[in-house]
């Protein structure tokens, strides 16, 4: 293996060449969505070009072919998450806050009523939030927090209090507001004590560092394929083998069937039973296509890259804005990624977004679908910054040059 | 940078460093209104004192981006002691403005007429039309006063 250079990434990533306002633009937004690789965008083409055909039960050549594209690209995902049982626990969807939604309509509808509680935390992007409230409309179920600290960790000062009742433990593996990265093998070994099964969102996290769900010892990984380098439109449960085997299923139709008659149906088997009709299928290619470029990096490799630039922008922000710029997140880099959210002093989020889009820099203002976390540090928004395998020292240079124009302007 | 100096007006950044008619009134005899923007979180409480049909007083309280602010704060100055068809007028031409760009699509390349001058230091704001996610902005303060002298008919 070679060692990872960003800058081969950044060549490889079309977008990244995009001007506006006459700049090549500083892309800062990968906690948002990433920028596709062109390994990524070619297989999709080339996909549309050759090979497409509707999955499954067909005969001729470019049905098997999609097929086996289909079901190669959950192999590969399966292989990049270390699946033990591989393809057979890796169900697709359309995105994380579908997979969140299964997990609560099928697997929490079974498991999970009246004196059960499931526990997230203040710091949940809404896709791990909501559908626990919805869920709690339908079963009863209750839903309860973890509180974060105030310096942006998970307190698990009562964790054992906290886990009373809970049948499910559904927690971010990194804060997708905060950068924060959760202890989830610390929180795995907790929630199996307490007799409870442990899901993670790794929606921040799969393209960050490397994921390995039995070293993790974790039950579910909800991950998106549109934050890893691949697509929109797919997304990813992965649950163990035998746990999926008793989940209900969740959208009925063709594809999830094993049998119907004008009595009734019989669901198929195994990951098929949660994909009715037409699957995702060029996505799902371009989402194989994502993970193998991102095995092709390795993955320890882009994790050491953007920890080196994280530590270096953290220190950069304080020195050359002495407090004016405020860190919402851990200021240290032990246990943090490259989510870097700001409070710039006397600037609104977004008016410091739009003085920095005219640097070209592209940077999210807002709350992040983490209403819960800002009401927690009394915020309305921050702007968020993140890094992703294709950022250099220079994007935070630009950062820089572009927050002191906002400071200067509204100072 | 021109374009930035465009919506970034002097006179919007004072407003917005220096807000004017911030506050509350008693409700009665004010009516109290609020308007959201889910969008950015933006959020204003307008308080509205009306005597003989004109606009007597007018105070808010809330937060938000330069340009809802400063929208709100000319706003509140413009409106005070203008019987409330004189606002509604107001209101009509303030969304004009900020639509200008797609009446001049819709008119086959003719200008809308917007009377500027009837706008006063509000004329400021016409840079907002470049920036489309920032309408919104600029509009809350209006469509909360609109949505009072609604509930006051
Ligand atoms: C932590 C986290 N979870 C879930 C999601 C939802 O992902 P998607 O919008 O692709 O469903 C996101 C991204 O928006 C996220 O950051």
């Amino acid at each position: 293996m070679t060692s990872f250079d960003a800058r081969r990434v950044r060549a490889d990533t079309p977008q990244l060449n995009r001007v506006v306002n006459d700049r090549t633009i500083t892309y800062l937004d990968t906690a948002a969505t990433s920028l596709q690789p062109r390994a990524v965008i070619e297989a999709m083409s080339r996909y549309y070009e050759l090979r497409h055909a509707n999955v499954h039960r067909a005969v001729y050549v470019t049905a098997e072919e999609s097929t086996a594209a289909y079901e190669g690209a959950r192999d590969a995902v399966a292989r990049f998450i270390h699946a033990p049982a591989g393809s057979n626990e890796v169900v697709f969807t359309k995105n994380a806050t579908e997979s969140f939604n299964l997990l609560a309509k099928s697997w929490g509808k079974a498991n999970l009523g009246a004196g059960d509680v499931v526990l997230v935390s203040e710091m949940e992007h809404h896709a791990n939030i909501v559908p626990w409230f919805q869920l709690r409309e339908e079963t009863g179920v209750e839903v309860r927090f973890i509180p974060v600290t105030n310096d942006y960790r998970l307190d698990l000062s009562s964790i054992d209090e906290l886990m009373r009742d809970v049948k499910l433990l559904s927690i971010t593996g990194l804060s997708n507001v905060l950068g924060t990265i959760n202890p989830v093998r610390e929180l795995s070994s907790i929630a199996h004590r307490h007799g409870a099964l442990i899901a993670v969102d790794g929606a921040q996290s799969v393209a960050h560092s490397p994921t390995d769900v039995v070293d993790l010892d974790v039950d579910f990984l909800i991950f998106t394929g549109h934050k890893m380098l691949g697509p929109t439109g797919i997304g990813v449960l992965w649950t163990r083998e035998d746990i999926l085997a008793d989940m209900p299923p969740f959208l009925g139709g063709g594809g999830m069937i094993a049998d119907v008659s004008t009595e009734g149906y019989t669901p198929a088997g195994g990951p098929t039973r949660f994909e009715a009709g037409t699957p995702p299928i060029a996505e799902a290619v371009g989402l194989g296509a994502a993970v193998r470029y991102l095995e092709g990096l390795g993955m320890a490799g882009v994790m050491r890259h953007e920890h080196g630039l994280t530590g270096d922008a953290l220190t950069r922000l304080a020195i050359e804005f002495d407090g004016r710029v405020r860190v919402i997140g851990p200021a240290d880099t032990l246990d943090r990624g490259g989510v870097i959210s700001l409070d710039v002093e006397g600037v609104h989020p977004h008016d410091v977004a739009q003085v920095l889009d005219q640097f070209g820099v592209c940077v999210r203002p807002g709350h992040h679908c983490a209403k819960p976390l800002m009401r927690r540090f009394g915020l309305a928004a921050t702007v968020r910054a993140s890094f992703g395998p294709y950022s250099l020292a220079r994007d935070t240079d630009v950062l820089i040059e572009a927050l002191g124009h906002a400071l200067k302007m509204f100072g | 940078m021109s374009n930035l100096e465009d919506l970034y007006r002097e006179i919007i950044l004072d407003h917005y460093r220096s807000p004017r008619n911030r506050g509350e009134l008693a409700v009665p005899p004010a009516t109290r209104v609020e308007g959201f923007n889910p969008l950015c979180g933006d959020e204003i409480t307008l308080y509205v004192e009306l005597e003989d049909g004109i606009v007597a007083n007018v105070k808010m309280m809330g937060h938000g981006c330069s340009i809802s602010q400063a929208s709100a704060s000319m706003m509140g100055s413009a409106v005070k002691g203008k019987s409330v068809e004189q606002v509604r007028e107001q209101i009509r031409t303030f969304k004009q403005l900020m639509t200008v760009h797609e009446s001049t699509l819709e008119h086959d390349g003719e200008p809308a007429k917007v009377d500027l001058r009837a706008l006063g230091e509000l004329a400021a704001l016409q840079g907002v039309v470049k920036f489309p996610v920032r309408i919104k902005c600029a509009a809350l303060a209006w469509n909360t006063l609109s949505q009072g002298l609604d509930e006051l008919a």
